[in-house]
């Protein structure tokens, strides 16, 4: 079943890449859409099935082939399937699959291509080979293999961003994109090779369980001594930091927004940005061993939840905006991470893929409807002539800037997983720089959501009134993943929170990790929990917990099975249980140290503390209503009075004029040089001038010297005879 | 003790009683008439004894009290002259007589040459050196104006004497101040009495002796009769000269070095990597001016014999079995190559402009194939087995401490590159001319295509020339 989802989407690329001769151009998009509709509907089999106490360490393998071997580099291609595989799966399906659905509708005219072009198929297949990258990289049970998967949706991005490869602005994209990623990579290359060196092993399991070795070691880096476990963590994040767009590898990613909208739902919102989160949840038992690493991951995280956000608050590209806020999402995400608390930022990937795909396919139906136009500056009052377009872009903004009801289990996704990460981020910096800095960013992820709906749905129509005239709904095709989506964006939160997010027990089962926990159980003491609890009973699948959970809302530890076990161990014996074995790295699909309790610290956060985030994206509601909808001539009324600050704002913060300054022309000026002067002027010229000035010159002389003459011949006989006794008197080995 | 002595050379012995018989007989019966069926018969003489040769034991055996050796690597080289002489008569076979050229005579002064060329190999003294390679000389400058109407062929054979009388003069000269400063004329107590230092007058013997070599070779600066001759003489007989001769002359050149001035490596080392950097930057260079096929492979023998010598400077086992083996790829490539040229005729006459080559794929595509991958495999594109041959010598060089000799090997096979790649380009790339005729000679056709099928499929072990080389060169120099 592992294999089948894995190859599917191959099959499916190669068919409809190079059978659409045969099988039609339609046929070629049906292929592969059906072939991903398999794979996702199979992989949601393995998710819902999926039991990682049935399975020693959590996870288990399925070899595929032997790979490579090669000295004491010995490895298989084999499918790691644990419960993050397990996510990563569901979440890469299930958008592909919609994403693909939706691109009937989307691509079906398209204007950079000409008449009776064929291109459907292609871009098609192009995402149908993304998504069989994308889950090599999430199943591998090494780190070549995961490089494997790297670069290939690296790659795939790259042709997917420059799909109009007849707009310029496309073809620097995605040359953009493939560089900056190329910085990153050379990180995670390092990585490897590192791990490699200290381990002598590319295998997961074998590197997890030499972790805590490697934080005893000390491995000389460019002419210093770093400790080996920091510094592979380091080297991995900068791999991670290029493919999730972090801040000063950032600058790619809103211009992937070149590519077609399907492009940025699936590839640059749900999926392959988050690798770099993956990478560090997966690396988790040496990020455990890594704390300055990790503090580093913390703080860059928050500052590019910030920055984006700042940047995000002024951009009228519809799509920059939700690019935007992409990059600031997964600061969070990576915050998450760098805390220690690693099942909450899968808890946001997972939640983001699916309101961020919506908004993005949303932003596309908006686009599609409005004949290409992205300026929103040239919408407005479009919720008429697109319902369920608004709709879905209010549902998606409802979750992503986190409504909910505050200290309860309900609220759309976003409420749910990023207060998770902000309570994170509270608990493990001692509410220091990062968590002020993501309730900042939830304001402004507040604002400027709420401002791309109300500039676009809301308010009188601007912009050339012939597009508004024609502005239509989006075919049915294209509706549907809105809908699907929808769906997850409103429940997704609340139906995982507990396998995520919830008691410690609970998680731990959920990513397999078989370690008694010796946290006291807090009884919540809020009814609301009830229901949230039975949601998240549902969603295992066991229903006669969810009974009990909504008669007795209570806390969960004293309801049954396991839990009520492992709780009452915890009680009663609390002192054994502390005593109870740690868990080994490797050990469980994430690694928890045994002196990481963040979670249990941010379940204890001050009410102030939970309630923050929703304070933060009321107060951006608020405004954005107010500059918005009741007094639309402010905003550009503060551009006008803060026009340095806006200005910065909105050429995003001179990044990329700073970095076309530092690299990209002196990049240019080296390789002028280089070009011209080195390889033009003093290679070619060295050659040619030899090629084409000494060597004819020579050939002709030596021509000219035999000319026939016999004395000429003899001559030449004896000035050699002489030139050798000559040699031989003054060189001779004669004493 | 006179009988082992004779049955030691008795090859020789049955060569020679076999051109003298032929002679007579020729000359007393059919005169040309039977000169066709006597150029099979020589041709299968050679191929007998060279079989015979070639499967005597390993041992070491000497005659005529140690001025005649027959060991592996006399052998070696033996067995590469016959065999080369006998496949250059049989492709000269036909080229001649249609040309009214063929006269009894030929075969048996090939054969003379022959007996010559295997005296010298065999030489473990000045003089037998000496006799033999007059005896090859003698009958190659007759060869060499085989066609007496013509006036290019006359020219030839009279340029080739005059100078190679000189360079027998330069020999000899050398040959006597070795006797006189060594006291003898024997290989062993040459090397014998240089044990103790050596004397000026000594290294003054040697240069000498290697300039006489070096023209025989036609290594550079002694190679300047190279390119007339081979343009003037007949095309068969310029095959042969490109051969045979060279085989043995640079087996000579070895026998001489390591035999009669083993203890001064160093010395005639620096000669030898002389001739050999000189002789692959002119062959390279000047060949490039060239439009006559004839002199061009003139010019490419040039720089192929300075990658032999190339071998030969590095002054170790593995640079001898290096030249060795370069010395065999080199007459396999030349043997089709010249079966190409001789194919190259234009209503009936022969050409020798390269120009006449232009577009020759549209029509004979096979041939031009097979000459693609010998021209190829002259300029030492890998997976050629040219390209090997190469590598061997360069190798041999850096091994032997003269890395600078392989840089410049490498340098000049680039320069060299071009010409041969050339004719490749006319041969593809040029532009229509009047076609040349469609030689139908099953015999050249056969040696072309075995010559290029061995470049490409010797590349697996070199059909096992390699240990063999290497036994030799172990005989030669320990």
């Amino acid at each position: 079943m592992e294999t089948i989802i894995l190859f599917s989407p191959l099959v499916g690329a190669i068919i409809g890449g190079f059978g659409w001769r045969i099988i039609t151009e339609n046929g070629g998009q049906w292929v592969t859409t059906l072939l991903l509709g398999l794979a996702c509907l199979l992989s949601w089999v393995i998710f819902l099935t999926f039991d990682p106490s049935a399975h020693p360490g959590g996870s288990y393998t399925v070899e595929i082939m032997r790979w490579v071997s090669s000295g004491s580099l010995d490895t298989s291609w084999a499918i790691r399937m644990d419960r993050l595989t397990a996510i990563m799966l569901i979440v890469i399906t299930t958008v592909s699959a919609l994403v693909h659905l939706y691109s009937f509708g989307y691509m079906a005219h398209d204007d950079q291509f000409r008449e009776g072009e064929h291109y459907k198929a292609r871009f098609f297949a192009y995402l149908s080979f993304f998504t069989f990258a994308m889950l090599m990289l999430v199943t591998a049970d090494n780190l070549v293999q995961m490089f494997f998967g790297w670069e290939g949706v690296g790659l795939a991005s790259y042709l997917l961003i420059g799909f109009y490869y007849r707009k310029p602005s496309a073809n620097a994209a995605a040359i953009k994109a493939f560089v900056v990623n190329r910085v990153g990579d050379f990180g995670f290359a390092l990585g490897i090779f590192a791990l490699f060196f200290l381990t002598d092993s590319i295998n997961f399991d074998v590197i997890f369980a030499s972790a805590p070795e490697m934080a005893e070691t000390n491995l000389t880096f460019l002419w210093r001594e770093w400790n080996a476990a920091e510094l592979v963590a380091f080297l991995l994040f900068i791999g991670a930091m290029g493919k999730s767009a972090q801040l000063f590898l950032h600058t790619w990613l809103p211009d992937a927004m070149e590519g077609p909208t399907p492009v940025s739902a699936l590839i640059h919102a749900a999926t392959m940005v988050t690798a770099g989160v993956f990478l560090v949840c997966r690396m988790s038992p040496i990020m455990e061993f890594a704390p300055n690493a990790t503090a580093f991951i913390t703080f860059l995280g928050a500052s590019t939840a910030f920055f984006a956000a700042t940047v995000g608050l002024v951009q009228n590209d519809i799509k920059r905006v939700i690019a935007y806020s992409t990059c600031s999402q997964l600061g969070y995400m990576f915050v998450a991470a760098g805390v220690g608390v690693y099942s909450a930022a899968m808890f946001h990937l997972f939640t983001h893929a699916f309101f961020k795909a919506m908004l993005f396919l949303g932003a596309g139906s908006v686009i599609h409807g409005m004949h290409h136009e992205q300026d929103m500056r040239n919408y407005g009052g479009l919720r008429h002539k697109l319902p369920y377009t608004f709709w879905a872009m209010m549902i998606g903004t409802l979750a992503i800037t986190g409504v909910g009801i505050p200290l309860t289990h309900i609220g759309f996704a976003g409420f749910l997983s990023k207060d998770a990460i902000i309570e994170s981020a509270w608990a493990g910096t001692m509410g220091g720089y990062a968590f002020w800095m993501l309730v900042i960013a939830a304001l402004f992820t507040s604002f400027y959501s709420w401002r791309l709906i109300f500039l676009t749905f809301f308010g009188e129509a601007r912009g050339d009134r012939h597009t508004h005239e024609h502005a239509h709904e989006s075919p049915t095709v294209m509706l549907v993943p809105l809908g699907v989506l929808a769906v997850g964006a409103v429940l997704a939160g609340m139906v995982w929170y507990g396998p995520f997010f919830g008691e410690h027990e609970r998680v731990n089962r959920f990513f397999g990790i078989n370690a008694a926990h010796a946290e006291e159980v807090m009884a919540e003491d809020d009814h609301g929990a009830g229901v949230g609890e039975a949601v998240e009973e549902l969603a295992e699948g066991d229903l006669e917990g969810a009974d009990e959970a909504v008669t007795e809302p209570t806390g969960e530890g004293e309801d049954h099975g396991e839990t009520a076990a492992a709780s009452d161990s915890a009680e009663d014996h609390g002192e054994e249980a502390a005593h109870g074995p740690a868990q080994q790295p490797g050990d469980g699909a994430i690694f928890i140290g045994p002196d990481n309790h963040v979670m249990d610290d941010a379940h204890h956060a001050p009410t102030w503390v939970k309630v923050s985030p929703f304070v933060a994206m009321l107060i951006g509601f608020l405004v954005a209503f107010q500059m918005y909808i009741r007094r639309p001539d402010l905003p550009a009324k503060l551009a006008e009075n803060q026009r340095p600050l806006y200005l910065f704002l909105l050429n995003k913060w001179y990044f990329d004029e700073i970095y076309d300054f530092l690299f990209v022309r002196p990049a240019t000026r080296v390789g002028a040089f280089l070009w011209k002067r080195g390889d033009g002027g003093v290679i070619d010229g060295g050659i040619n001038g030899l090629a084409m000035g000494v060597v004819p010159f020579v050939t002709r002389a030596l021509n000219r010297a035999q000319s026939g003459y016999i004395f000429t011949y003899a001559f030449a006989m004896v000035i050699g005879i002489a030139i050798l006794i000559t040699w031989m008197t003054l060189f001779g080995g004669v004493e | 003790m006179i009988g082992t002595d004779l049955q030691i050379i008795l090859p020789e012995i049955v060569l020679s009683v076999f051109a003298m018989v032929a002679l007579l007989g020729a000359v007393y019966t059919t005169k040309d008439k039977a000169a066709g069926l006597l150029v099979w018969g020589t041709a299968g003489i050679f191929v007998i004894v060279g079989l015979w040769i070639g499967t005597t034991g390993d041992e070491t055996r000497e005659a005529f009290a140690g001025s005649f050796v027959d060991d592996g690597f006399a052998r070696f080289a033996k067995v590469l002259i016959l065999f080369s002489a006998a496949a250059i008569l049989l492709m000269s076979q036909e080229y001649l007589a249609r040309r009214d050229l063929l006269r009894f005579e030929y075969p048996v002064l090939v054969t003379l040459a022959v007996v010559g060329m295997m005296v010298m190999v065999s030489a473990g003294d000045l003089i037998a050196l000496y006799m033999g390679l007059e005896l090859q000389s003698l009958a190659l400058y007759v060869v060499a104006s085989l066609r007496r109407d013509s006036v290019k062929s006359t020219e030839a054979g009279l340029k080739y004497f005059v100078l190679g009388a000189l360079s027998s003069g330069l020999l000899l000269y050398g040959a006597s101040l070795t006797y006189g400063y060594a006291g003898s004329t024997l290989f062993s107590d040459i090397v014998a009495s240089s044990v103790d230092g050596v004397s000026l007058g000594l290294l003054f013997g040697l240069v000498f002796l290697c300039a006489g070599f070096a023209f025989k070779v036609s290594a550079a600066p002694f190679h300047m009769w190279t390119p007339d001759v081979y343009e003037g003489a007949p095309t068969p007989i310029t095959a042969f000269f490109a051969t045979a001769p060279k085989v043995a002359a640079m087996a000579l050149f070895g026998r001489v070095m390591f035999d009669a001035f083993g203890v001064v490596v160093a010395d005639w080392q620096q000669i030898v990597a002389f001739l050999s950097v000189v002789s692959m930057f002119l062959g390279s260079i000047a060949a490039i001016g060239q439009r006559n096929i004839k002199r061009l492979m003139a010019y490419s023998s040039i720089t192929h014999m300075g990658f032999a010598l190339m071998g030969l400077a590095a002054g170790t086992v593995l640079g001898v079995q290096a030249m060795l083996i370069y010395m065999a790829i080199y007459v396999v490539m030349n043997l089709g190559t010249f079966a190409f040229i001789l194919s190259m005729e234009k209503d009936g006459m022969p050409v020798t402009d390269i120009d006449a080559l232009q577009m020759y794929s549209a029509r004979e595509p096979l041939k031009a194939l097979a000459m693609l991958i010998l021209l190829f495999s002259l300029a030492g594109v890998p997976p050629l087995v040219g390209f090997f041959g190469k590598l061997y010598v360069l190798r041999a060089a850096y091994d032997g401490g003269l890395a600078w000799l392989a840089v410049a090997g490498v340098v000049a096979s680039v320069i060299g590159a071009f010409y041969y790649l050339r004719i490749v380009y006319f041969m593809y790339f040029g532009e229509e001319r009047e076609p040349l005729d469609r030689n139908g000679s099953p015999v050249l056709w056969g040696v072309l295509m075995v010559s290029a099928a061995i470049m490409v499929f010797g590349v697996i072990n070199l059909f096992g020339v390699e240990p063999l080389a290497a036994a030799a060169a172990d005989t030669l120099v320990n």
